[in-house]
């Protein structure tokens, strides 16, 4: 079942790092982990969760498709405690299937404060299939169930029936069954109590104040981002600077001085520009996650749900924009929680609007750079207007060539708050990812910028005469309008394959790391220039990876060349104007 | 008592699902997610401009929109 705490599950038992959150579907793909259990090693997969086996929408068909494909020697079907009573019946769809099974119950923790008292003893009796009571979250009940799950991999499933879709088909004798079963082994209170989720929602889903408050939630994170992240990030960029003025230039001073240049101007400035926004990335991802784990994603689907309906999307379309402010490429993924196809491509198509964390980056470094402390944050938040002001275009204007009559229906997960080792684990996961990043584009993409901006050697370095000179003096006349200049048009080229890049170019392209290229940027530009750059950072293709997710989600070229095309004409349209208003107002 | 559509429900009452008249794999959803003839069903609150409503059946709270709810049919308590 969705959004019962498989991959805290997963994460607990092979220590990985496996994204988990209060929402239904939060795993789209197959993640696997080894570990040793007994004598044996053990490999586990973690399954998305489904509602019932002849599900259709994407996640669902991954499942069955898998379980088609390969038999597990072991399932281990998580089910949440509290909603034992309805989910029951897929755990007896399974046992159809003759699988070699091992049942987990959950969230004890929450049962028990609801009341519900759950006789395990008595329920494996009933099904004949060994059942425990766990948290995953917590820790509690975990040896018991991981010793038992030793034991049952003795036994191997003895295989699958092939008649399975016609038995599956049996509502009603799985109906009289769970009567049976739940009947001597459950108690539920027949009203439960008014809990702390019900009083929060009175207010969080208030019929007035829902929405000030879901934009004011929205607004406080962003300015404790910025708040919390400059300082830091300015930290470490001064530990950047220290290192290389007291270690890395007099260790480098005996090599040839255009190597020199490579290796210092070249990519450790481009690198340790980039990497200044670890502290911010890090930051900007645990407020995610509080977000994600609380439970309050749904609750936004509810409030904007109508205001959606409207533009041809659904509650979900825009849980998955608020994800994509993280990375559009989860969010991309996540869209599969959806089974009309025309639906999920109206929302894969708004989705790279979604200002995601890599172009975070280059705003907070312009903003920081061109704007007063006070106007900085301001100008941030504007830059997330426009990000939703360019998906809701968007959904406006093809929402009649991608009609769709999905029917929204979600569950609503009380609110629960992530523990320390689950924000530490996030934490740590994105830093991850983000080196991993690092290692495979912006070092090229540094690299690359280096060599563009060097060669050929005749040429004075960063001049007309260069390769990216001569690019920027090419591409001129399509960005003159816009008023962005050649370099920033060489960064933007190079924005194309990841945004995280667009910086560490800059620093490249200018010779100058951290403040000092803050420096340079505010001597050469205006704000009406900084920010129309900005604007089309903002709305042209996100990145690369994106581009792929949208392929291979899409499995469409075409539409993935359409996305691309419209967006370009878009960010070129939008900074056009905004760059020709402004200046006409004498800007 | 006659059956009434779900979504003609005021916040706060409760009532029997009488009948589930939806198809495919939007009855499949419903049916895992607990709707079955002769659960209680409460209804907590409205979304504002028409958007969606949020139900309980036992445990599970669920939010849907009230096209839906229309195919749900339910007798009040």
């Amino acid at each position: 079942m969705p959004n019962t705490g498989k991959s805290t599950l997963f994460n607990r038992m092979t220590g990985s790092s496996a994204r988990v959150g209060n929402w239904p579907g939060i795993t789209v793909e197959l993640l696997t982990g080894k570990i040793l259990l007994g004598s044996d090693m053990v490999e586990i997969v973690d399954l998305p969760g489904i509602y019932d086996l002849h599900g259709f929408s994407e996640d669902e068909q991954v499942v069955r498709h898998f379980l088609h494909d390969n038999v597990p020697d072991l399932a281990l079907i998580v089910l949440n405690a509290t909603q034992i009573e309805r989910q029951l019946s897929l755990l007896l769809q399974l046992k159809q299937l003759n699988l070699n099974m091992v049942v987990l119950l959950n969230m004890a923790d929450e049962a028990r404060k609801f009341g519900i008292t759950i006789d395990t003893a008595k329920m494996t009796e009933a099904l004949g299939i060994p059942i425990f009571l766990l948290s995953a979250k917590y820790g509690a009940g975990y040896n018991e169930a991981l010793q038992s799950v030793t034991k049952a991999l003795r036994y191997t499933t003895p295989g699958m029936a092939e008649h399975l879709r016609d038995q599956l088909e049996q509502d009603g004798h799985i109906e009289r069954e769970m009567a049976r079963v739940l009947q001597h082994s459950v108690q539920v209170p027949a009203r439960l109590p008014d809990n702390l989720t019900d009083q929060l929602d009175r207010l969080m889903l208030h019929p007035w104040l829902g929405l000030p408050i879901f934009f004011g939630i929205m607004y406080l994170l962003f300015q404790a981002i910025f708040l919390f992240g400059q300082p830091l990030q300015t930290g470490v960029n001064d530990l950047f600077t220290w290192l290389r003025d007291a270690a890395i230039t007099p260790l480098l001073s005996s090599l040839p001085a255009a190597l020199q240049g490579l290796l210092l101007d070249g990519i450790y400035n481009g690198v340790a520009t980039v990497a200044a926004f670890i502290p911010l990335i890090v930051l900007f991802f645990l407020f995610m996650a509080i977000v994600e784990d609380t439970g309050y994603l749904s609750r936004a689907a509810f409030l904007m749900d109508a205001l959606m309906a409207k533009m041809g999307l659904d509650g979900r379309s825009f849980v998955m924009l608020l994800m994509g402010f993280g990375c559009n490429v989860p969010a991309l993924m996540g869209s599969r929680v959806m089974r009309s196809r025309n639906l999920r491509l109206l929302t894969m198509l708004v989705i790279p609007f979604s200002l995601c964390s890599a172009r975070l980056q280059v705003f907070v470094f312009i903003t920081a750079a061109l704007f007063s402390p006070k106007a900085a944050p301001l100008v941030l938040f504007s830059l997330y207007l426009y990000s939703f002001g360019a998906a809701i275009l968007t959904a406006l204007v093809f929402k009649r060539y991608l009609p769709n009559s999905e029917p929204f229906v979600l569950e609503l997960p009380p609110y629960r708050f992530p523990t320390l080792r689950q924000m530490a684990l996030r934490g740590w996961h994105e830093v991850y990812h983000f080196i991993h990043r690092a290692s495979k584009f912006i070092v090229a993409g540094v690299v690359l910028v280096w060599l563009l901006t060097h060669l050929p050697p005749s040429a004075a370095p960063a001049s007309a005469d260069t390769l990216a000179g001569i690019i920027g003096a090419w591409l001129h006349p399509l960005f003159a309008p816009l008023g962005i200049n050649e370099q920033l048009t060489i960064a933007l080229i190079f924005g194309f394959v990841a945004k995280e890049i667009v910086i560490g170019s800059l620093a490249v392209i200018y010779g100058l790391g951290g403040e000092a290229l803050g420096g340079a940027l505010a001597h050469q530009l205006d704000w009406v220039q900084a920010y129309s750059f900005m604007l089309f950072t903002l709305i042209y293709t996100p990145c690369l990876s994106a581009i792929a997710t949208l392929r291979s989600e899409s499995k469409n070229t075409g539409f993935m060349l359409f996305s691309i095309g419209w967006s370009l004409a878009l960010a070129w349209v939008l900074s056009l104007a905004f760059y020709q208003g402004a200046r006409s107002l004498g800007y | 008592m006659p059956a009434v559509a779900l979504s003609t429900l005021a916040a706060g009452e409760t009532a029997t699902i009488a009948a589930i008249h939806t198809e495919g794999p939007l009855h499949q959803r419903l049916l895992a997610m607990g709707f079955r003839t002769g659960k209680l069903i409460e209804v907590i609150r409205h979304a504002r401009f028409s958007g969606p409503l949020q139900v309980r059946i036992g445990t599970t709270d669920i939010l849907l929109r009230r096209n839906e709810a229309e195919k749900i049919m339910v007798k009040k308590s």
